[in-house]
């Protein structure tokens, strides 16, 4: 009753004892004790999960308790996995542990945020003008556009209200869109699958405007363009539960249990069952504690290992003995047995482009699409025969795209893996190597540019004439350089002969001992034959993201095909870089790219873009040449990397944005005028030069990309690559680049691409971040938009790593003025709505579309390279150049469609991945669902998309992963394609139909969809490939094979036919700057490696306290003990990485486990924490992508080729950043900048 | 004018401040039991802490005990002691002095860590650093009122100051008078002594009620609350 009253206990005899006395039993009030219980009392628990880039997608229980998020645990409720299996909880690591901390932090935002300056001048014009009008006075004023630009990063926000902010963004886009047309509004936002309706929000309302999408996965150089080049397949992968099945695990460059935390329990699991693994990292990671045996090759040089690791296997097991297991599964799933022509080049006999049913004059009996099916010998007979799967048989036809050992009529056949017994002659074939380039840090050898090796070769009667033919496998027995007794130079008798690639040879290059490299080959490869391929490699963004990634993986990949280990369980390439398993994937892609109303989006690479309009490209000093094979074949292949990427849009290989140079709202009346279909008219202007494309003068004010919004991304803070250029170029403010563009070095400048003298500065007129926090991306932008976090909104998530689909749940609603990203591009498109009336109505948009992956255009350019501006072809659209749609746009009514789901799904049916399927019952089954519109108007009737639920229902409802009535249609439409019936794997869940409310209740497993090449059952786990295996699905690729041999004529030109080592490239940032700029102390030169950090909630948000408490408080780089005493460095010293690029500061932590030669900076540490100024630029420290800049890859621009088609984040252009080097010094001042701005800087008020 | 101000301060105001001391503690311990307690920064930063509290508190209870025995015995047991009015006034000032010395060293310490220890000073609240000026003068004022003591070795003024303090607590009429002409350090000294009664409720002070002391003679290690009554 009374806390002071039930103390006066005189009277009582307190204390009774016990225990002989040396207990008391006392009376005294306990009220106080329930403070203790009510610590961990709560009024609800609501399922939700971490909407971040980690793949984790783990289930969380959000506690509330009087209406505040106060902590969030583990959930356990998985439906568990069959017997012999570990159950797949507890998943989630300490960043999602610490994430509530967010929610009511100071770094939330709460209010929409302007910049003072812009809204003053808004202010003003508004009084006076119409919204457009007046945002036409700001930006058209130079003066005044650049009062608010040059401050961007500055400081200088204003708290504003949601209609002033939304009108103002809804002024800036109507105003583009009149004045230089849709394609010059772009927004970024990356992994839909961490939250698939936050980012359908956003690009919904783009796609409607007919704006343009960037791409993430490419650009975050997640993306291993080695997948879609072996297997036409984006990327797929085995779930973490099937490490457990495997009996032998590579871990190369990837770090699971600091990365991938939720899984890394299945690797724990598998190590107890006995399941041998090799750890190979350039430091000592986390994960190298868990191996049998841990190789630290040189950073950068993995492909040698993996080629000399794939030489032991081919070797052994391939030639010497032979593995049924793997003959057997080689034949049948590799392109091993195909043939490849010879072509004469100058003195030498280099491998070509693979045979094709029209080399033969009766085309092998074939008529359509006879450039695309692809030739074999039969074993019995030694007949050329048309293997079924190729991609010949996928378009144009059905029935007879499959992997059945059939050729094209029908028979039976086994298809001849080698020549060595039937040949005609050996003929010495050339081969280029690249690991005699030197580079100032990394070792080469010097072996011969050119290395001839014997190769059995056959003579055929072709209708071109006599020509010498191989099987792939023998070409890629002599790239390997092992000796078949054909004589000749250039191969090794045994490992120890130091010939590429024998494990004698990488010893010098990597640095690994040879004997080592054979063990694990032997290890590898004897488990893969015992075990029907149970051999897995995890590999990871340690290799990924150096620029000739594709050799590394490819090298990998070739092991893993060599055993028969892809698509089989426990077997196979688990690349897990980036969340880019969007399970509904199809489901959604209506919804977000809002499919249900126009057709076709606008879709394009970051990283081209990027790269172009943050003008890195005139920086370039990487010279084609460098990279060039010796054996080129004559082609146009000179000017600057850019030149590659314009030529690519040109020949609709990649897509453009801006598309044209001029506004695509105009051209359709200009074609009318002019009496020509819109098509015609383009290709007609394009030809006589008066139109051209965009990417050709990408500093014209005309093509600048004017409004940019970002939302679920940190492009400043984190993931923009070559950070200073985009605050220079992009941006126009206040940056630390050190470099000179081409122009001020008098350096050569490229053919293709107009060039300004003067480069533009503040291309973009609004900037717009949606964020919860007050990221560094927020920091620099013009408006800044209060978003609800993950425990705040409704949202579907997914991963690779498991098979379950999660909701993101608002277990309160968003704080202070937040909204969910939802209902923030809804207030936008209604303000959007009630704007474009001033200057747009119903317009007609022109649309270039590049020649797409999985459609029927794929096969649309077979031979050579041809580029219609050079007269080489006519310019035909969607096959020589870009496919040419007209659009119509509503720009009154964008909110209406917004909200409601269009009618182009029940016109036009649904699909994805080259199969269609009606789906007119799921359209009407969601407007029983979600209701239907009421209201007058263009969307009467049609189903509702009001809330970020009914979102959610949509994708669900649409998608075969979700919906099983969907499933057993996809896999119909499928099995009408290959003759094959697959339905079985969908119709036991036929009626399943998953809901939001149902993931609310419990994770649920997805259903086996053709979309994906792994399936949900009992008895396997997921894993990638596994349909093409057992299915006998072929692969999206030429031959439908796993595609090891890459014949396109740009392919062969940079000598990446097979797989061969490339030393990485030499960005040429040190010399310019080194030693100019002393501070007094001693300056290193060191490899930059920013791999996933341990105190960063994944590659995202490094502000949250909890983890900095953990970590050192602020940024922070690794460096070894030997390059520290050489720098006079001591652990915690603040240091300077500095390059042409730009510069950094971090403290130092100096470390036994880190390589010498390398420095790792753990990426993602923003500039918002404790980061002092720079004393190379003067400004504010820097983030790790202030030393770096995309260097582009000409072979990812290869386009309108089966597999290598360009597909949005599938294929195309990747922002490699690891073969940077830094110039790091201990720092002599630490200037931490806090006092006022100076006047110039300062915002007046 | 001067009686009336006379007797506000010294007639009606201990009244008020000893209202307000129990009445505040009351209410306070029954409304508020998380803010009982005594804000220890030892967490923070022990440095100059252990050395200042403890001769802070040694002094501070041994000049406590002193006043409340010295003050609140009536002087007629003293007489039936046998100790003379000068020998209770020197012992007095000798108890007195040293352990002032003491709190005075330990105080002092504590003031500039409360004020130049950043850390400190960032979590210290206005009633933290004022609790500690408020009993630093009035330690110095009751340090001071020795050499006014020294002018009065036959115990006079001391007697006065005793007779006002059994005559407030008795609640004996007139009790202002007798302090009307003692020296002003006193006068100084008793106003600052009751304020600090008053605002006792207010401040961290209000530990000094739950002094862990009843430990000392408990029976038995292990202590079992019985279920809930």
């Amino acid at each position: 009753m009374s806390h002071f009253l039930d103390r006066l206990a005189f009277l009582k005899k307190d204390a009774e004892a016990f225990s002989d006395g040396h207990g008391i039993l006392t009376t005294e009030p306990r009220g106080w004790e329930d403070a203790y219980r009510k610590r961990w009392q709560h009024d609800k628990i609501v399922r939700s999960t971490h909407g971040v880039n980690c793949t984790g997608s783990c289930s969380w229980k959000i506690y509330v308790k009087g209406g505040l998020v106060t902590w969030e645990t583990q959930q356990t409720d998985y439906p568990r996995t069959r017997p012999d299996m570990p159950n797949h909880e507890p998943r989630g690591c300490a960043r999602g542990a610490s994430f509530s901390w967010y929610l009511y932090s100071a770094n939330r935002l709460k209010y929409p945020m302007i910049r003072k300056r812009l809204v003053k001048l808004w202010r003003r014009a508004r009084r006076k003008a119409d919204p457009v009008a007046a945002w036409a006075s700001i930006v058209e004023d130079e003066k005044k556009a650049k009062e608010y630009k040059a401050v961007r990063g500055q400081g200088g926000f204003v708290r504003a209200e949601w209609d002033e902010a939304t009108e103002i963004i809804a002024a800036a886009n109507a105003y583009t869109i009149k004045r230089y047309g849709p394609d010059r509004i772009a927004g970024f936002s990356p992994i839909p699958a961490m939250s698939m309706v936050s980012y359908a929000a956003g690009t919904r309302y783009l796609s409607l405007l007919g704006s343009t999408c960037l791409s993430f996965y490419d650009y975050y150089c997640d993306l291993p363009p080695s997948s879609p080049q072996t297997w036409g397949e984006q990327t797929d992968v085995p779930e973490s539960a099937d490490w457990y099945n495997s009996g032998f695990l590579i871990l190369w460059g990837s770090n699971v249990p600091q990365t991938r935390t939720p899984d890394a329990h299945f690797y724990t699991e598998a190590r107890y069952k006995g399941t041998k693994s090799v750890v190979i990292t350039p430091d000592y990671s986390e994960a190298a504690k868990f191996s049998d045996l841990w190789l630290h090759p040189t950073q950068g040089t993995d492909a040698a290992l993996a080629m000399a690791l794939g030489h032991v296997i081919l070797k052994e097991f391939h030639i010497e003995r032979t593995s049924d297991y793997f003959e057997d599964y080689c034949r049948q799933y590799t392109d091993f047995p195909f043939l490849v022509q010879l072509e004469k080049q100058g003195d030498y006999w280099v491998p070509g482009r693979m045979l094709r049913a029209s080399d033969f004059s009766d085309g092998l009996g074939e008529t359509n699409n006879t450039d695309w099916k692809t030739v074999a010998f039969d074993e019995e007979t030694g007949n050329p025969v048309l293997p079924r799967g190729s991609i010949g048989f996928r378009w144009g036809e059905d029935g007879r795209w499959n992997l059945e050992e059939k050729d094209a009529a029908g028979a039976h056949t086994r298809l001849r893996m080698s020549l060595i017994h039937n040949h005609d002659e050996a003929l010495p074939v050339a081969f280029p190597y690249f690991g005699n380039r030197k580079h100032e840090h990394f070792a080469s050898t010097d072996h011969a540019d050119v290395l001839e090796r014997a190769v059995p070769v056959k003579k055929m009667a072709l209708k071109g004439g006599e020509t010498f033919v191989v099987t792939v496998f023998d070409l890629l027995v002599a790239n390997y350089g092992i000796d078949r007794g054909l004589g000749g130079e250039n191969v090794a008798a045994t490992f120890d002969d130091d010939i590429p690639y024998t494990p004698a040879w990488q010893e010098t290059i990597t640095g690994v001992p040879r004997q080592q490299v054979i063990e694990v080959a032997r290890a590898f490869a004897e488990n893969a034959d015992k075990t029907e391929g149970r051999s897995m490699v995890i590999l990871g963004a340690g290799l990924n993201h150096w620029y000739h990634m594709d050799m590394i993986y490819r090298g990998i990949i070739n092991m893993l095909v060599m055993c028969g280990c892809v698509g089989k369980p426990g077997g196979g390439w688990a690349h897990y870089v980036g969340q880019e398993k969007l399970r509904p994937q199809t489901g959604w892609l209506p919804l977000a790219f809002a499919l249900d109303w126009n057709r076709p989006p606008r879709h394009m690479n970051a990283t081209s873009y990027w790269y172009a309009h943050s003008d890195q490209w005139r920086y370039e000093k990487l010279k084609v040449d460098e990279i060039l094979s010796p054996l080129a074949p004559e082609a146009r292949l000179s000017g600057s990397l850019i030149d590659f990427n314009v030529r690519a849009e040109r020949m609709g290989w990649l897509p453009s944005a801006p598309q044209l140079n001029q506004n695509p709202l105009k051209i359709a009346k200009a074609a009318k005028r002019a009496g020509l279909e819109v098509a015609d008219f383009v290709v007609r202007e394009l030809k006589e030069g008066r139109m051209s494309f965009a990417a050709e003068d990408p500093d014209n004010p005309d093509n600048f990309p004017r409004n940019l919004f970002i939302w679920r991304s940190n492009v400043l803070g984190s993931s923009g690559k070559g950070h200073e250029y985009f605050l220079k170029h992009l941006l126009g403010t206040v940056h630390g680049l050190q470099g000179k563009d081409l122009g001020e070095d008098g350096a050569e400048k490229p053919e293709e691409v107009k060039w300004h003298d003067e480069a533009p500065e503040g291309k973009v007129d609004l900037l717009t971040t949606i964020d919860f926090r007050m990221s560094t991306t927020a920091l620099y932008s013009d408006i800044v938009l209060p978003t609800a976090t993950w425990y705040e909104k409704n949202d579907l998530n997914t991963s690779d790593m498991h098979p379950f689909i999660h909701p993101l749940s608002a277990a309160v609603d968003p704080v202070w003025e937040c909204r969910s990203d939802w209902e923030i591009f809804k207030s936008i498109a209604r303000a959007f709505s009630e704007v474009a009336p001033e200057v747009l109505g119903k317009e007609k948009d022109v649309v270039l579309t590049p020649i797409l992956h999985d459609t029927p255009g794929e096969i649309a350019q077979p031979f050579d390279v041809a580029d219609w501006k050079y007269g080489d072809v006519e310019p035909i659209p969607g096959k020589t150049m870009p496919a040419i749609t007209v659009v119509e746009r509503d720009y009154p009514n964008v909110y209406k469609h917004f909200t409601a789901l269009g009618p182009l799904l029940e016109r036009l049916g649904n699909g994805g991945k080259g199969i269609a399927w009606n789906t007119a019952d799921e359209v009407k089954g969601l407007g029983d669902l979600n209701g239907r519109v009421t209201e007058e108007g263009p969307t009467k009737g049609m189903p509702r998309i009001e809330s970020d639920i009914d979102a959610t229902e949509i994708v669900l409802s649409l998608a075969p992963e979700t919906n099983g009535e969907v499933a057993v249609k996809a896999w119909q439409a499928l099995s009408k394609i290959t003759g094959r019936d697959h339905t079985h794997l969908a119709k036991p869940r036929q009626h399943e139909k998953l809901r939001f409310r149902d993931l609310q209740a419990q994770p649920r497993k997805i259903i086996s969809s053709p979309t994906w090449s792994g399936i949900e059952s009992d008895e396997v786990t997921y894993n990638a490939g596994y349909t093409n295996v057992h299915e006998l699905i072929p692969w999206r690729t030429l031959t439908g094979r796993q595609q090891i041999y890459q014949d396109h004529l740009w392919m062969r030109a940079f000598g990446e036919q097979l797989c061969v080592y490339k030393p990485p490239v030499d960005t040429k940032t040190i010399a310019p700057v080194i030693g100019r700029r002393p501070n007094g102390n001693p300056e290193i030169v060191l490899n930059f490696i920013t791999p996933h950090q341990k105190w960063g909630i994944h590659s995202t948000y490094t502000d949250n306290l909890l983890m900095l408490t953990l970590s050192r408080g602020g940024p922070i780089v690794w460096l070894s003990e030997d390059d520290a005493a050489k720098a006079q460095i001591k652990d915690n010293d603040w240091i300077e990485a500095f390059n042409v690029n730009g510069a950094l500061v971090a403290r130092a932590v100096v470390s036994q486990r880190i390589k010498p030669g390398t420095v790792f900076m753990y990426h993602a540490q923003e500039k918002i924490v404790n980061v002092p100024g720079s004393e190379i630029t003067g400004t504010r420290g820097g983030i790790h992508n202030s030393v770096t800049r995309t260097v582009l890859k000409p072979t990812h621009m290869i386009g309108g080729y089966a597999q290598l088609s360009y597909g949005f984040n599938y294929y195309g252009t990747v922002g490699s950043n690891r073969d940077e080097f830094v110039i790091i010094r201990r720092m002599d001042k630490i200037d931490w900048m806090d006092e006022p701005a100076e006047p110039s800087k300062e915002a007046r008020s | 004018m001067a009686e009336y101000v006379n007797t506000l301060l010294f007639g009606f105001y201990p009244y008020l401040c000893l209202t307000v001391f129990l009445l505040g503690s009351y209410l306070r311990f029954e409304r508020d039991q998380y803010s009982w307690r005594s804000g220890s920064s030892q967490l923070l930063r022990r440095r100059q802490l252990i050395w200042g509290s403890n001769l802070f508190h040694i002094g501070i209870l041994v000049i406590f005990v002193g006043h409340f025995v010295g003050l609140l015995t009536p002087i007629a047991f003293f007489d039936w002691l046998g100790i003379s009015h000068t020998a209770k006034q020197l012992m007095a000032m000798l108890i007195g002095g040293v352990a002032g010395f003491f709190c005075f060293i330990g105080m002092t310490m504590l003031i500039h860590r409360r004020l130049f220890d950043p850390r400190i000073r960032k979590t210290s609240s206005f009633g933290d650093i004022a609790v500690l000026l408020l009993l630093y003068t009035q330690l110095i004022l009751g340090l001071a009122s020795i050499l006014v003591s020294l002018e009065h070795l036959d115990g006079s003024e001391m007697l006065r100051l005793m007779t006002w303090a059994q005559d407030i607590v008795m609640f004996r009429a007139g009790a202002a008078d007798g302090v009307a002409n003692v020296h002003i350090i006193f006068k100084l000294h008793l106003f600052l002594g009751m304020t600090l009664f008053l605002v006792f409720p207010f401040t961290r002070l209000v530990h000094a009620w739950s002094a862990p002391i009843w430990y000392l003679g408990r029976r038995g290690y292990q202590i079992v609350r019985r279920r809930g009554a």
